[in-house]
């Protein structure tokens, strides 16, 4: 197929940037959304001019590195990351837009790649377990009831891309917090730091700019790992009761 | 020092001393922890350590020394420690922990470690590995990483890759995943606690070495392109594997051999490059524009049937309407004990040789259908549509977005790809290279896997050395330390980052013609080809000589468009590809030096009658390792590494030839 493409071009964070037009050809249905840019990238060197710039890493849908707006949604049409999108989602013809992630807390840092540390910064302010190395109990010391640990794992699955951020009208970071602290706070192990981890990174959450939620669903919808919203309930749940001082 | 050998390379001294402990096995770790010396926690904070890599291994560590007290400075490529590329690993860790109370010791998992490995691996780092296995388990659990669990709440365990106990542990298919968050989330822990200091899209492209020992790393700011000198008392190489030589593999993007090679440079040696393992169950190569291939899990072997066309005219009809009796179950006509649930290298090697007799199914890629079937439909009737879904389900779902097919109704087609990497830096038992003060873990060292390593033993090997062994190996160097401190004026920074600048400044003056994933991508159906699953004297001859002038052509004819000092994505790909050009002719001179077969290394010359691999344990019972040497032959670099042998001597274990027939 033949397509059209308009993607965001931008040489670096202090550059304004806009949109540049490129036409490929003779795609394949077989091909990843990324392949396809890969063979738009090796035509623009053979023409003299630099690549589009943008994220990934294991191309199998994981590591959570690659996110683009494709057409205005997070990681294209289907439910899936962008890497894992194949072109057989689109028809031939058609005009597709390609943009960065779009949230002032997650800065562009060229083309389509963009800075998502402040999802870091929220892991270090409490998104962990403290057990050091060599000071754990017995691993069967501690059963975990079969649904629990099946909930832990559902929200441990996040891959921390961003999507969620990228699709909210607010640019809210609740969903992938959320998710987070649904899958410490289902495990026994958690309890312990389950309140002063909450507050912690509602605050860290809040000071790096992202919105609050509003409870649009936006975020869930777009998530490739179909992290389910109502863990933002939980979220917010663990914050009042914290806040009381109720666990 | 020899002469050349074969032209190619030399034979030094044999390696004198791996550290390893003598007495019986079992206390060995035990008494080497005692051994090694103690650091004051108060000297601990003016103690500092380089930690390169956020995977399973140097994530590991950087969280354990980081609270342990000591300054860690730790780097990765990606914009995030956590997606280090064991996240994508699937099926899952082992552990001796024997909860089925089927049979599993320490002992069986050291045994089926070293058999794995083909005899290649080193009996006491092995027998410490299995050792240490159990508390991984418990340190995760704790740390909150999901694993599977029974309805009693307690864990749940698989047997997998071809062993008799069930000691795998896993977190449905994504258990690399869930290890790497809890080291991660552990490692972020300490950012907060100031213990450790992490460094993203850093990448690492120089180590200096002063007065013969590693002080430090040059790195470059992928953002700004700034190029960074960092200092410190230890340096950590935990960058992974060098799959991607092969271009195409089952590695991350991003995967490379940068940190290991330029430390092979300055003295590291490399040890057993050529040992590479290959997995049977990848989904094949669809066109030229593929840029990686996906693994699907081992388990699928358990329940599918592999098969060709017994007539080459079948190759291009619809599967379903090939009769029964004109399908060619290979793997259980040849092997009819293990059918098909052969080990990895044998499943791998014979459906390349189905291919080669024109017998491959699917798309046509260049002038062969590389793929066999893995058919499901017996296994849909003997169990039940449902059932084969709630044990694949989601592989078939990652299948049919790949490929457009369900293999529910048409059998999927498999092909094998580069997996894994068991060379690398050589390490004695204190995980230390031959610099001082410069250590490897994970899968960059030469590891614990011999020739070859089991399914979920990786995963079990990173987290070993990044939690259990490293930081109770590096403490009996940083003893030592704070070491005199290093100036950055220092001829050695100096010099490190002049090589660094300079090649950069090389790679966007050449300004050639072709791009650098052409060259990477021919590099890779070189070293697939002749460097593969199959090796033979011809063909690596043929190789080495391929590479050579590929590598000419490449410092001639390159285009890296853009610029030093921003975010420039064709620079890093070429600066990774010169390190594989150079990477790809070592492993082809080790394999050519390697005249048997034996785990992941096939040589055609060495086989028995039945076309099963031959060892020679009489010759090349040692581990390889390579000093680095170039002599200049023209515009371009010729190697000529020295080897030096590390014998492997079995106290424990008894050498037999394995059989699957
Ligand atoms: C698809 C797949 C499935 C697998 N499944 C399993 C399994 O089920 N069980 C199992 O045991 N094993 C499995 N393996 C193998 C296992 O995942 C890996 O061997 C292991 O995770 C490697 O971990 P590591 O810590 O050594 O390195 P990695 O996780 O690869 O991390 C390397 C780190 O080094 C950094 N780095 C590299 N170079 C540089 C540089 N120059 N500068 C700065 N940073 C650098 C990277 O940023 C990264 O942080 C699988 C492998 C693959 C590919
Ligand atoms: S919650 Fe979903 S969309 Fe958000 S970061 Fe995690 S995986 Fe991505
Ligand atoms: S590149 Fe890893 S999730 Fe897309």
């Amino acid at each position: 197929m033949n397509l059209t493409l308009k993607i965001w071009r931008q040489s670096g964070p202090d550059d304004r940037g806009d949109f540049a037009t490129y036409d490929v050809r003779d795609i394949s249905d077989d091909m990843s959304f990324l392949e396809m840019l890969d063979v738009l990238n090796e035509d623009l060197i053979g023409k003299g001019q630099e690549p589009v710039a943008f994220d990934s890493d294991c191309r199998e849908g994981i590591c959570g590195t690659c996110g683009l707006m494709i057409s205005g949604q997070a990681h294209g049409p289907e439910v899936t990351t962008t890497c894992q999108l194949h072109m057989r989602s689109f028809s031939d013809g058609e005009t597709i837009t390609v943009e960065p992630w779009r949230a002032s807390s997650f800065p562009v840092l060229r083309d389509l790649v963009v800075d998502r540390s402040a999802f870091d910064r929220i892991i270090q302010s409490g998104g962990y377990i403290s057990v050091n190395t060599g000071a754990a109990p017995e691993a069967h010391s501690v059963p975990v009831p079969k649904a629990n640990a099946d909930r832990a794992f559902d929200t441990a699955t996040c891959i921390g891309c961003g999507a969620c951020v990228a699709a909210c009208p607010n640019a809210s970071g609740m969903l992938f917090m959320g998710a987070k602290i649904a899958h410490l706070g289902e495990l026994p192990q958690g309890q312990p730091e389950r309140d002063s981890r909450v507050v912690s990174m509602v605050n860290q959450h809040d000071a790096e700019g992202f919105g609050g939620c509003t409870n649009i669903g936006e975020c869930a919808a777009a998530c490739p790992k179909e992290i389910p919203l109502d863990v933002i309930n939980q979220l917010n749940k663990d914050f009042r009761k914290a806040k009381k001082g109720a666990h | 020092m020899s002469d050349l050998i074969q032209d190619l390379y030399r034979e030094g001294e044999p390696i004198a001393d791996t550290k390893c402990p003598d007495g019986p096995i079992e206390n060995r770790w035990t008494e080497a922890k005692f051994e090694n010396k103690l650091v004051n926690p108060s000297n601990r904070r003016k103690l500092s350590v380089i930690i390169v890599g956020t995977g399973l291994a140097g994530g590991a560590a950087a969280a354990t020394l980081g609270e342990a007290g000591y300054h860690v400075k730790s780097f990765c490529y990606q914009d995030s420690p956590r997606r280090a590329h064991s996240i994508a690993a699937q099926g899952g860790i082992n552990a001796a922990k024997n909860y089925n109370d089927d049979g599993d010791s320490t002992y069986r998992l050291f045994y089926d470690t070293v058999k794995g490995g083909d005899y290649r691996s080193r009996e006491t780092n092995v027998y410490r590995l299995a050792e240490v296995s159990t508390a991984i388990i418990d340190q995760c659990v704790a740390q909150g990483v999901p694993f599977a669990r029974e309805y009693g709440g307690l864990l749940d365990n698989r047997s997998f890759g071809g062993v008799q106990v069930a000691r795998t542990f896993y977190a449905r298919g994504q258990t690399g995943q869930q290890l790497l968050i809890g080291a991660y989330q552990a490692m972020e822990r300490q950012v907060t606690a100031g213990t450790v200091e992490a460094f993203t899209r850093h990448e690492m492209l120089e180590v200096i070495v002063v007065d013969g020992r590693a002080r430090g790393i040059i790195a470059r700011d992928m953002v700004t392109g700034e190029i960074e000198t960092h200092l410190a008392d230890a340096v950590v190489l935990a960058s992974g594997g060098y799959g991607n030589v092969y271009f195409l593999s089952t590695n991350a993007m991003g995967c490379n051999v940068t940190a290991t090679w330029r430390a092979h440079r300055k003295g590291a040696y490399f040890g057993n490059p050529c040992y590479t393992q290959i997995h049977p169950t990848c989904i094949p190569v669809s066109g030229e524009h593929q840029a990686k291939l996906t693994l699907m899990s081992e388990s699928l072997r358990n329940d599918g049937r592999i098969w060709v066309p017994k007539n080459r005219d079948d190759c291009d009809k619809d599967p379903r309407d090939i009769p029964e009796e004109d399908r060619d179950y290979y793997l259980e006509r040849i092997y009819p004990a293990f059918g098909n649930l052969v080990p990895r290298d044998i499943a791998s090697r014979q459906a390349k040789a189905m291919c080669d007799d024109g017998r491959g199914v699917g798309p046509k890629v260049g002038d062969f259908r590389r793929g066999v079937y893995l058919d499901f439909a017996d296994a849909m009737e003997r169990l039940s549509r449902d059932q084969v879904a709630a044990k694949y389900g989601n592989l078939f779902d990652m299948y049919q977005r790949i490929t457009g097919e369900s293999p529910y109704e048409v059998p999927m087609r498999i092909y094998p790809a580069v997996h894994y990497t068991m060379g690398g830096l050589w390490v004695d038992y204190d995980l230390e290279t031959t610099i001082p003060g410069l250590f490897a873990a994970g899968e960059a060292n030469f590891s614990d896997h011999g020739a070859n390593r089991l399914g979920a033993s990786s995963l079990m090997q990173c987290l070993a050395d990044g939690y259990f062994v490293l930081p109770n190996t590096i403490r009996d160097y940083l003893a030592a330390g704070p070491f005199e401190k290093v100036d950055e004026q220092h001829e050695a920074v100096v010099e490190a980052r002049a090589e660094v600048t300079g090649r950069i400044e090389k790679l966007l003056s050449i300004n050639g013609e072709r791009t650098v994933d052409s060259f990477h991508r021919e590099l890779g159906h070189i070293m697939w080809e002749y460097c593969g699953m199959e090796r033979s004297e011809e063909g690596l001859n043929k190789a080495i000589e391929l590479i050579r002038s590929l590598r000419a052509e490449f410092w001639r004819n390159v285009r890296v468009l853009g610029s030093a000092d921003t975010l420039n994505q064709s620079l890093e790909k070429a600066g990774r590809v010169v390190d594989f050009l150079e990477l790809g002719e070592l492993m082809c001179i080790d394999a050519l030096h390697r005249r048997e077969s034996c785990g992941g290394h096939f040589r055609a010359e060495s086989q028995t009658e039945d076309g099963e691999a031959l060892r020679d344990d009489d010759k090349f019972a040692y581990v390889a390792a390579w000093e680095f040497g170039a002599d200049r032959t023209g515009d371009d670099v010729a190697l000529t590494p020295t080897l030096h042998k590390e014998d492997l001597v079995y106290n424990f274990i008894e050498l037999k030839q394995r059989s699957y027939k």
